[in-house]
C-alpha cells in the first residue's frame, strides 16, 4: 500500500504551529521594555520544571539551564525567531525560571583590561 | 590578613561581558563573508512585516494571508575567554531592514563599514548612519580581485571621513586580514574612551616607589 496523502504543507508555508499560537497572540513581552539582544539570561536555581509549560518555553529554559547565554544566543539555538523567543522569555522571567541581566553599555565598560583582553584575544585567534 | 584578591567568583555568578560589533555596508560587499571567516556564523531569524516594499521580492502568492516573513540574519560568536564574548552581527544591506538597524546599534561597542571601492557610494548610508550617532567604526575595504587599488587616505578623503577614523584595506575572505579590521577597530575604540592611567601601584601603602630609570 502506498502513501498516497498529498504533501499540503512545506517550508515555504511556513511553521506548522503558527508563530502566534506560541505566544497566545501576543508580539510584545509583557516586560515594559523588549529584551536586549546582548542581555545574559540565567536560569533561577532550585526551580524545577512545569510540565504545563508550553514545548516553546520548555525548550528555552533548557538551553538556559546549561549555562547564563545571551538572548541571541538562545534564539540561534532554539530555531525560534527572536520576537517569539521575546516574548516566551519575558514570561519565564515573569515566572521567575530564569533572571536577566542587563548588558554591560561600552560607555560604561568596566575598565581598560576588558579591551585590552579583547585585543589580546583577538591577536592570538 | 585580608587577601589583596579578588574573589574568586562562585559558579555562575561571573558575569558574562558580552560586546556587539555590527557589520555594515552594501548589498553584497562581504559582510557574510567577513563574519564567517573570524568567528563561528550562526543564523538568527527575526520575524518581519511584510511591507510594501518587499513585494518584488517576497513572493506570496498562495500564502496571500500572510503578513509577516522570517528573516534570516547572520552573526559570528568570538569567545575571549570564558564570560567574555565579542559578537559580530551582519546588519541586513537591503534598505527595507534600516529599522532593524536601530536595535542592533544600541550598546554596540563599535561598527566596521564594508566597502568596495567599485561600488563606494554604496556605503555611504551606513558612514552617515554610524557619524550621526556617534559610534566608532573603521572602514574595512574589501579588496575584490581586478578591483583598483587605492590608498587608505584616497578612500578617507573621498568619504570625507572624520580624521582619526581609520581605513583598512583588507580581505573578508581571509581569517587573518579580517582579524586585523576587527583589531583596529577595538584599538580604535580604546583611544574614543581613555581610560585613567592604573595609579593604584603607587597609592598602595608599602608598595615599592617607582625606580628612576638609569641613563643609558
Amino acid at each position: 500500500m502506498t502513501d498516497s496523502t498529498p504533501q499540503w504543507y512545506d517550508d515555504e508555508a511556513g511553521p506548522l504551529v503558527r508563530l502566534y499560537a506560541m505566544t497566545a497572540g501576543r508580539a510584545r513581552s509583557v516586560g515594559e521594555t523588549a529584551l536586549d539582544l546582548m542581555a545574559t539570561i540565567e536560569a533561577s536555581p532550585m526551580v524545577p520544571d512545569n510540565p504545563m509549560l508550553s514545548p516553546e518555553k520548555l525548550t528555552l529554559l533548557r538551553i538556559c539551564q546549561r549555562q547564563p547565554q545571551t538572548v541571541t544566543d538562545i534564539a540561534s539555538e532554539s530555531n525560534l525567531p527572536l520576537g517569539v523567543v521575546r516574548v516566551l522569555l519575558g514570561d519565564l522571567i515573569g515566572a521567575g525560571y530564569i533572571t536577566v541581566s542587563r548588558p554591560i553599555q561600552p560607555t560604561q565598560l568596566p575598565d581598560s583590561h576588558i579591551l585590552k583582553e579583547v585585543l589580546d584575544g583577538l591577536r592570538a585567534l | 590578613m585580608a587577601s589583596v584578591h579578588s574573589k574568586p567568583a562562585t559558579n555562575g555568578a561571573n558575569p558574562l561581558v558580552a560586546l556587539k560589533i555590527l557589520v555594515a555596508g552594501g548589498f553584497g560587499v562581504g559582510k557574510t563573508t567577513l563574519v564567517g571567516s573570524v568567528s563561528e556564523i550562526r543564523p538568527l531569524h527575526t520575524e518581519e512585516a511584510l511591507t510594501g516594499a518587499s513585494q518584488p521580492v517576497d513572493n506570496i502568492n498562495g500564502v496571500e494571508q500572510k503578513t509577516t516573513t522570517t528573516v534570516a540574519m547572520d552573526f559570528g560568536r568570538i569567545t575571549i575567554r570564558d564570560g567574555l564574548c565579542l559578537y559580530l552581527f551582519g546588519t541586513p544591506g537591503q534598505d527595507r531592514f534600516w529599522f532593524m538597524w536601530d536595535e542592533l546599534t544600541q550598546g554596540a561597542l563599535g561598527a566596521v563599514v564594508l566597502a568596495d571601492t567599485r561600488r563606494l557610494a554604496d556605503c555611504f548610508p551606513a558612514v552617515d548612519y554610524f557619524e550621526h550617532r556617534d559610534i566608532p567604526f573603521v572602514v574595512g575595504v574589501n579588496c575584490f580581485e581586478g578591483s583598483r587599488r587605492y590608498q587608505p587616505d584616497q578612500v578617507s578623503s573621498a568619504l570625507d571621513l572624520d580624521d582619526g577614523t581609520p581605513v583598512v584595506l583588507f580581505d573578508a575572505r581571509e581569517r587573518d586580514s579580517g582579524k586585523q579590521v576587527l583589531i583596529r577597530l577595538v584599538e580604535h575604540v580604546s583611544e574614543r574612551y581613555p581610560q585613567p592611567e592604573p595609579v593604584a601601584a603607587a597609592q598602595q601603602p608599602g608598595g615599592a616607589l617607582p625606580k628612576r630609570p638609569l641613563r643609558q
